[in-house]
């Protein structure tokens, strides 16, 4: 086995690294733990956070790729497979591996097309036919095709006993940690928190994680049997592109908001601090990109990439490595020109505390610009920095749907949304229809950008001053 | 108010001198001439010759900025910069790489595009602000809090899929409308049915919400106080002084959109078959037409800064107390 650490790969762990490293740091300061307090203390905000949760961890198991040793023959060196897994691939080898010929609907037992196939007539003599071919693994356990419903019923229960006992199990930890925090007995914690007496909502939270159990146990249970969600043109399972279809939204909702945040952070602050030139300068670098159309600003800046690697083939030894350059190049470009709008939010946040006492104190007292700004002015606009840092994820992730689709997104061998999307456009034309790829990315990229924006809401209730303050106090009872 | 206006328009020059060297950076010096020609011929079996032979074809075998090979005011002239970069000024934009001309490509392309997108704009504002009112009136009710779920419910969806789901259930279902195509005169009006339709639709998740914030934020204010204290009926406060106030915000926030409403909707267009900029604009992306993507880049910027000036005076006219500095 050869490790084959991608770029994306070592950012999205160092990424997870420092937000974990950001949280323990906040642990140990209470003026940054209230808010975040008060996000725990949203029920749809700590619902969504337990769907993301979910989605993240298959991101990230999907961010550990090597390459697997091809059989060894003695005395001869390793040689490795160009086909680059991930460790995600390995939990799902058996998704991964049955594969069909074509299209097949969820839980069919025959294909999509009619084919040319040979079956013994009467008398014993084979004949040809057009027939519907059984699937090679869809329901192939099954003697008699007409047992399917049964079957499918004894597995569904079966997987859905499994996900209530992770349920049960999960519950009862969750009971005993809040009759611990609080200080109860179980029993009282139990109907504390079906009373949604508790501060943390824990009803919401075990109901979400109820649902997503139920769905995983049920998905469990069906896959390894039957392709859930139908199989692709190329006789790929629908619900294993699905999933790693995952990791792509998720890379290039956090990856580009790390590229645009340097940016964003230090341009804005300087131009609202030092006014001036320099605000002349900044102001007119950001309008300047802004007003180039952003679509066509990363579609030019794509089909730049574009010629270079079809120039350059030999630096990319596997063709995931290639895909996985263009992955990071189309956030550096989202990146880039989406810096402006955050950069215009902070440069008025600076000019605003600029003005104010603590700060004019510091420059009374002679302490160096740079100073004072990461001092003063950073902790103060850090609000407004992950308020848009949460808002703008699930943006990004619409947006790699669309600009797969325009053809300047994502590597076309790349599974992601955009592209399940733009190859379901001429599925829809067929007749029947193949609904099942097109209704699988729709359900999946809905309940990541649903959970994302509801999360986002929560945070930007829990930090915005503003809200807080009740300065708008209808808002946020209305929110609740 | 007329210097003012002159000397907003005059900011727009350094602005626009910037997008132009942009997009030259982007062309010329990131992606020479050669590769261009080279995707345009096939990257793998290509002779030298071809490539200079489609170079002279399509006016790019002249030196970058500066060319020594001939005299006078010609040395800047006679150069790709002037040619291509320079020319975009007066709209000059060359030919597309099949040879026509881009501009008259532009100029009958942009009314299908704005015959999509003025009813978009205008149905789009007009159905958000009754979504959003409605949900002010009735705020910290079950009707405003589903409302605002609906909203983001409806933000979570992929503008892609608000397209494919309407021509699946209109078109193909149903057949109400056709599936795509486009036609001049009354006839277009059952072509742009459709894609009209699903454009305000995809649209009122973000944008009821947002109006719904600026009506909230406008109903928090003192002089709303003063008229529920003389004893206004509810709905005279919301129509008399919170729609008229929190349209304020609204128009010149739409106020920017408008001239980049010829630029058509790229994904809209390019489904629904419409003859536009916009879908004018994918297929030079898809084709590799660099001639056409720098032009629309050029547009795009210029009308994104008429807005930004429509913007500024929209504020000065609305609100008496903006100063003009």
């Amino acid at each position: 086995m050869m490790f084959v650490p991608l770029t994306t790969d070592i950012l999205v762990w160092l990424l997870f690294a420092a937000i974990a490293a950001y949280f323990v740091y906040v642990l140990r300061q209470p003026h940054l733990l209230m808010p975040w307090r008060r996000v725990t203390q949203s029920a749809y905000g700590m619902s969504a956070l337990v769907v993301l949760a979910a989605f993240i961890v298959v991101g990230l198991l999907d961010s550990l790729h090597y390459r697997p040793v091809l059989e060894r023959k003695a005395g001869q060196d390793a040689a490795y497979s160009t086909e680059v897994l991930s460790v995600f691939d390995v939990v799902a080898t058996g998704l991964r591996a049955r594969r069909e010929r074509t299209y097949s609907a969820p839980f069919a037992t025959r294909a999509y097309a009619r084919e040319t196939i040979e079956i013994s007539g009467p008398g014993g003599k084979p004949r040809q036919a057009r027939e519907f071919p059984r699937l090679s693994w869809g329901g192939a356990h099954l003697k008699d095709e007409a047992e399917r419903d049964n079957d499918i019923f004894v597995r569904a229960a079966q997987g859905l006993m499994l996900g209530l006992l992770a349920w049960c199990a999960l519950a009862a930890a969750v009971t005993l940690l809040h009759a611990r925090l609080a200080n109860r007995t179980a029993r009282e914690a139990w109907r504390a928190i079906w009373r949604t007496e508790t501060r943390t909502p824990w009803h919401a939270i075990l109901f979400t994680a109820g649902a997503l159990l139920a769905f995983a146990g049920l998905a469990f249970a069906l896959c390894t049997h039957y392709h859930i969600l139908g199989t692709d043109k190329v006789g790929r399972d629908v619900f294993y592109l699905a999933l790693k279809s995952i990791r792509t939204g998720l890379v290039i909702g956090t990856l580009t908001t790390l590229v645009l945040l340097p940016f964003a952070v230090t341009l804005g602050i300087m131009a609202g601090y030092f006014r001036g030139w320099i605000d002349d300068a900044i102001q007119y670098i950001y309008t300047t990109i802004s007003s180039i159309p952003g679509v066509l600003l990363i579609a030019a800046a794509v089909l730049l990439m574009q010629v270079y690697i079809d120039r350059h083939p030999e630096i990319f030894p596997t063709a995931a490595e290639r895909a996985d350059l263009r992955l990071l190049f189309l956030c550096v470009i989202l990146g880039l020109t989406s810096w402006t709008g955050l950069a215009r939010l902070l440069r008025g946040e600076a000019l605003k505390l600029r003005e104010l006492e603590f700060v004019q104190a510091a420059q009374a007292f002679g302490v160096r610009d740079a100073r004072i700004i990461s001092r003063h002015i950073l902790p103060n606009v850090m609000h407004i920095v992950l308020i848009t840092l949460v808002m703008d994820f699930s943006g990004l992730v619409l947006a790699e749907a669309v600009l797969s689709y325009v053809g300047v997104g994502v590597d076309p061998s790349m599974i992601s949304f955009g592209t399940m999307i733009n190859a379901a456009r001429l599925e829809m034309s067929r007749e029947p229809i193949v609904w099942w790829a097109l209704a699988a990315a729709f359900v999946f990229m809905f309940v990541l950008v649903l959970a994302a924006n509801l999360f986002a809401d929560a945070v930007r209730d829990a930090f915005d001053p503003r809200v807080r303050a009740g300065y708008a106090p209808r808002l946020a009872n209305a929110k609740a | 108010m007329i210097a003012y206006i002159v000397r907003r328009a005059l900011y727009a020059i350094p602005i626009l001198i910037g997008v132009n060297l942009i997009t030259f950076a982007l062309f010329f010096v990131v992606n020479t001439p050669d590769d261009m020609a080279r995707i345009q011929l096939g990257v793998r079996r290509v002779t030298a010759e071809a490539v200079e032979k489609w170079k002279a074809e399509h006016g790019y075998d002249k030196p970058m900025l500066f060319n020594d090979r001939v005299e006078g005011l010609d040395q800047f002239t006679n150069t790709i910069f002037y040619e291509k970069s320079v020319r975009l000024f007066v709209f000059d934009f060359g030919n597309a790489d099949d040879g026509r001309s881009i501009r008259h490509e532009i100029s009958t392309r942009m009314w299908p595009s704005l015959a999509l997108q003025l009813p978009v704009f205008l149905v789009g504002i007009a159905v958000n602000i009754t979504f959003a009112l409605l949900m002010a009136f009735f705020r910290a009710t079950y009707l405003d809090f589903w409302g605002v779920v609906l909203c983001v419910a409806m933000m979570s969806i992929s503008g892609l899929f608000y397209i494919i789901g309407g021509q699946y259930l209109f078109s193909k279902i149903w057949n109400v409308v056709p599936i795509s195509g486009y036609a001049g005169g009354p006839d277009a009006f059952k072509f742009l049915a459709l894609p009209v339709a699903v454009g305000v639709v995809s649209g009122i998740g973000s944008g009821a919400r947002w109006y719904r914030t600026i009506f909230l934020e406008e109903m928090g204010k003192d002089y709303v106080r003063t008229a529920r204290a003389k004893g206004l009926a509810e709905t005279a406060v919301m129509f008399r002084h919170v729609l008229k106030n929190g349209m304020i915000p609204i128009l010149t926030g739409a106020v920017v959109v408008i001239p980049t409403l010829f630029m058509g909707a790229l994904i809209a267009e390019s489904f629904f078959g419409i003859p536009g900029l916009g879908s004018y604009t994918i297929d030079a992306i898809q084709a590799q037409d660099f001639a056409v993507v720098r032009s629309m880049v050029f547009l795009g910027s210029v009308l994104y800064i008429v807005g930004l000036l429509l913007t500024d005076i929209s504020y000065t006219m609305v609100d008496p107390r903006v100063q003009l500095e």
